[in-house]
């Protein structure tokens, strides 16, 4: 089974952060857009969504919205951790499990990635 | 007849006449004025119409121009038959608005204009002056028909200053003492309207006695008067004037109508003097009855003066025929005749005109003078100022008179005078119908009317009878008079109607007309009998004013001052004044007036004060008016702090995304760095990976330099604190180093450049780098976005008209959709695109403002197959400002 999808738009990032967790086990698929954000979700059926706020033609915020408002609630309370580049508490972040601002060491990444996967 | 017995005889009519006089008026101050009252004594006061002019001067009129004498009594006659319901409409109105004059019924009627009351009284008297002397010249001329030897017939008219001194000295003193007696103008003068009477008869008797002599004693009867009239119509000297005229009979006809309302004299008695309109039911068959009397025996006394004394002054005859015949009793009753009708005449016309000069002119004008320093005198007694006032005006008016009768010489014609003063007064009469008959009717056209029409009587009827310029010489026989009175009469009417058409009465005169137009009175409020019952309400009134505590004071105040205990003081007229004084403070002057007033019961609450209160009223609303509009100015300015305050928040909610969408692009490289160089402490990564890792961390390093760069690059910009390094610059140069500078982005991309080499060398004035900056971004987005599979960058340069270029740069690529053109050049408009590059976002933002500070413009040209800018260039930065559109291009 898929540890973790991540939606990141950003190649650098989203290849540093699969790097780094990666080499702690686990396993883990990018998507690079927000188009087709909750599709991917579902389609890789992952235990932890790590989810960027600022995407491309579908934000963060929405896709988290589509995702807790879907019909199985299983599949909608699947756990999300929010990556968010703005300096204020983001709105629409309420609905994540955890949220985590950039830049972030990469010890809290880990930290919080086992905690939820725990 | 001997000189003293004349005299003698004079002197006795005229001593019956003052004790006539002075027992009516004794009889009406005792208040048995009962047979006085009666409407054959209001019928034979009218006679004062026929003056000495009717008197003598209608057979000399005869004698001249046959019937056209009748003309002066047809048009009463139609007055009094046809309108006699409008004559009862005025003496209603004028009576119930204490009017004292015509002057003050017009003035009445039009808001209360003193001013037009004082050009109506202008021309009275500038029109009685003659008039006035015309009487006192046909006294001294029937003197002189007894008082010399001379042959009767010669006597043609002299100078005689002695008589006329006398006589105008005799005459004042008559109306000052029963004309200025008492002062309420509307208080009637029996005295002098009684001997009036007595003298109507006396010239109606004489008259008819001159005409039984001339047709029975010096004609043989009717039958043979008649011969001889009818011969006299055909001697051809005669017939000439004899023709009838229907101009001068319209003319005269209607001026004659006109001058039995608006004549001084003539409105004194039948409308000052009435004591009520029950009179003209009487006066209405049996004053035209008199006319007719009077008019009956002209003809066959001028014909027989022609016949037997052709040389005499026919204005005479009715005094010449008898005493050449010997009938000297006849001749002395015809004197007195004459007499009376020049004396009721002078009489009642200087009572009439001296209130109207006194009310009008002096009393105003000595009222306008002494308010000015102090305004303590305007509460003082009137009564004797204006008395005296009027005793002044007709010793002035029969001053005038004789004056001008001593300059004239005595030579005028009698019968032309009165035709002046006729047509003079005959120009109030179209503000006089319309003040009464017509709501519409306003100041302004009664002004523009009676000042048309009184100018032209003066220039064209008034002077030339005085011997000043002369009437108009008219072609094809137009009688001269007769279009004068047409003319005058005709503007007159059009001014009035027209103005009054044109423009708005105030709300005084609005009232007033009502009033003057429906005939309806305010009604009277009873007053309470006993004092307190008075004061009482006037309490109550003052407490709604002043509130309970102040009221009280004031009151208890005036009560200790009267010597009573308690709060309740007597309501004298001074303490009415004060309390009136106190509340006009509060309420203004006219609305305390009419509270007192009713309150107090005293005085009836008249129309003059609802007047007041209207115009008040209007005060108060033009004050809410300007109320209304300071709100309004409020509502405006609150409007735009508003719209301020809308402005300046949204301009906050763009600053905070502007600054959410910095942190985001700043954050961006940094995590990737962060997060690379702690993946770099890893000890055990490979050397590619490491290599792999510190390329990306120059790479964004990169990235978050360009941004800085960008963002302090765009602040400049924007707060037009940016440098220009202004050189002239040739366009083709500059497209290269673009270009060549532009080939580093995605170099393994071939891009087929189609430049048209000759046409860019041109030259601008303008800073160099700026505007290479500008091209670099153009083209590496260009290199960056277009997605053709052969890409083309076509670069064309124009000439623009007037000086500067026009540089396009378009690619054959995608595009940009139609929705994203306007956004663009939006800052971090690169956010949400897809086939991003690497950018912040903010280079055509930049674009923007580089041209804006070049005084130039960049645009997308939509329609171009690929995306395409055009750059539009001002010959140099400053022959264009900071905003030439590209509307501005060919």
């Amino acid at each position: 089974m898929l540890d973790i999808l991540m939606i990141e738009d950003e190649p650098n990032i989203a290849e540093a952060v699969r790097f780094i967790l990666t080499r702690d086990g686990w396993a883990m698929t990018l998507h690079g857009d927000g188009e087709g954000g909750v599709e991917a979700i579902r389609l890789a059926r992952p235990r932890l969504v790590i989810l960027d706020l600022m995407l491309p033609n579908r934000s963060g915020a929405e896709i988290l919205r589509d995702l807790r408002a879907d019909p199985d609630t299983a599949f909608a309370m699947t756990p999300v951790l929010m990556l968010t580049a703005r300096g204020d508490a983001a709105a629409g972040t309420s609905q994540a499990d955890a949220v985590l601002a950039k830049p972030f060491a990469n010890e809290d990444l880990r930290a919080l990635v086992r905690r939820m996967l725990a | 007849m001997p000189f003293e017995t004349l005299v003698a005889g004079s002197l006795a009519y005229v001593a019956l006449m003052f004790g006539v006089a002075f027992a009516a008026d004794r009889a009406a101050a005792r208040g048995r004025a009962g047979w006085l009252d009666h409407p054959l004594i209001y019928t034979l006061s009218l006679s004062v119409y026929c003056s000495a002019w009717t008197f003598y001067g209608a057979v000399g009129y005869a004698s001249r121009s046959g019937l056209e004498f009748a003309t002066i009594y047809l048009g009463p006659t139609i007055v009094f038959t046809g309108a006699w319901w409008g004559l009862r409409r005025l003496v209603r109105i004028a009576r119930m608005h204490h009017v004292t004059s015509v002057a003050d019924l017009i003035s009445a009627r039009f808001g209360k204009s003193n001013r037009l009351a004082a050009l109506i009284t202008l021309i009275a008297v500038i029109a009685a002056t003659p008039y006035v002397a015309l009487q006192l010249q046909s006294v001294s001329l029937s003197f002189e028909v007894f008082a010399t030897d001379a042959p009767r017939a010669a006597v043609i008219g002299g100078p005689a200053g002695g008589t006329a001194l006398w006589v105008a000295a005799g005459l004042a003193l008559f109306a000052i003492i029963f004309g200025t007696r008492n002062l309420a103008a509307d208080e009637r003068h029996h005295g002098v309207v009684t001997a009036i009477a007595l003298e109507a008869v006396v010239k109606l008797l004489a008259f008819l006695a001159v005409g039984v002599f001339v047709v029975w004693g010096l004609a043989e009867g009717p039958v043979d008067m008649l011969d001889r009239v009818a011969r006299a119509g055909r001697d051809p000297a005669v017939a000439e004037g004899w023709l009838l005229r229907p101009d001068r009979w319209t003319a005269l006809i209607v001026v004659s109508g006109a001058a039995i309302l608006t004549l001084p004299r003539m409105f004194q008695v039948m409308v000052v003097e009435a004591s009520d309109e029950d009179r003209l039911r009487v006066a209405g068959w049996a004053f035209p009855a008199y006319l007719f009397a009077m008019s009956f025996f002209v003809l066959p006394i001028a014909v027989m003066g022609q016949e037997l004394l052709p040389d005499a002054n026919p204005d005479l005859y009715v005094l010449t025929l008898p005493a050449d015949a010997g009938q000297n009793l006849l001749a002395f009753l015809v004197f007195l005749g004459g007499f009376s009708a020049a004396t009721s005449m002078v009489v009642v016309s200087a009572i009439a005109l001296a209130t109207m000069i006194s009310n009008h002119w002096l009393v105003p004008a000595w009222l306008a003078l002494r308010r000015r320093p102090g305004g303590e005198d305007a509460d003082r007694d009137l009564r004797g100022l204006i008395l005296n006032a009027r005793r002044l005006a007709i010793v002035a008016v029969l001053g005038a008179g004789w004056v001008y009768h001593q300059a004239s010489g005595g030579s005028v014609a009698l019968a032309s005078m009165g035709l002046v003063a006729f047509t003079g007064m005959a120009q109030v009469l179209p503000a006089m119908l319309g003040g009464l008959l017509w709501r519409g009717a306003n100041r302004r056209g009664a002004f523009a009317g009676v000042g048309l029409g009184s100018g032209l009587w003066l220039a064209l009827i008034f002077l030339p009878s005085v011997g000043i310029g002369q009437m108009p010489l008219l072609p094809g026989g137009i009688d001269p008079l007769a279009f004068a009175i047409f003319l005058s009469l005709s503007l007159n009417t059009l001014a009035f109607v027209g103005l009054s058409i044109f423009g708005f009465p105030d709300p005084v005169e609005r009232l007033q007309g009502l009033s003057f137009v429906s005939a309806v009175e305010p009604v009277r409020p009873r007053s309470p009998a006993r004092a307190e019952d008075r004061a009482e309400p006037l309490l109550a009134m003052a407490r709604r004013v002043w509130g309970p505590d102040e009221a009280l004071r004031f009151f208890r105040a005036e009560a200790a001052a009267q010597g009573k205990s308690g709060y309740l003081p007597d309501p004298t007229p001074d303490f009415l004044t004060r309390l009136e004084r106190r509340l006009a403070g509060a309420i203004g002057a006219a609305t305390a007036h009419a509270m007192i007033d009713r309150v107090a019961g005293g005085v009836a609450l008249t129309v003059a004060d609802l007047m007041q209160v209207a115009s008040e009223a209007r005060r108060a609303k033009e004050e809410t008016r300007r109320l209304e509009s300071a709100r309004a100015e409020l509502a405006r300015t609150a409007g735009q702090l508003r719209e301020a305050n809308d402005k300046l928040t949204a301009l906050s909610v763009q600053k905070d995304a502007f600054l959410g969408q910095i942190s985001h692009e700043l954050r961006t490289p940094m995590t990737s760095i962060r997060a690379f160089s702690d993946i770099m402490k890893t000890p055990d990564l490979s050397e590619a990976e490491r290599r792999n890792f510190a390329g990306i961390i120059h790479q964004e390093a990169g990235r978050l330099t360009r941004l800085l760069d960008d963002l302090l690059d765009l602040s400049v910009l924007e707060s037009g604190q940016a440098r220009l390094s202004v050189s002239a610059v040739n366009l083709h140069d500059l497209i290269g180093r673009a270009v060549q500078a532009a080939s580093a982005t995605r170099p393994e991309r071939s891009f087929t450049l189609d430049r048209d080499m000759p046409s860019e060398h041109l030259g601008v004035i303008t800073d160099a780098d700026r505007l290479l900056q500008v091209l670099i971004n153009v083209v590496t987005n260009a290199r960056k976005y277009c997605d053709a599979e052969r890409p083309v960058l076509t670069i064309r340069v124009h000439r623009r008209a007037g000086g500067g270029a026009v540089i396009e740069i378009a690619d054959n690529g995608r595009g940009i959709d139609r929705a994203r053109q306007s956004l663009i050049f939006e800052k971090f408009s690169r956010l949400n695109d897809p086939a991003r590059a690497g950018g912040a976002g903010l280079g055509l933002a930049i674009c923007r403002e580089i041209m804006t500070v070049l005084g130039g413009d960049i645009a997308y040209l939509p329609g171009q197959g690929g995306a395409a800018f055009r750059i539009v260039l001002p010959p140099h930065p400053a022959a264009a400002g900071r905003s030439v559109g590209t509307a501005g291009s060919p």
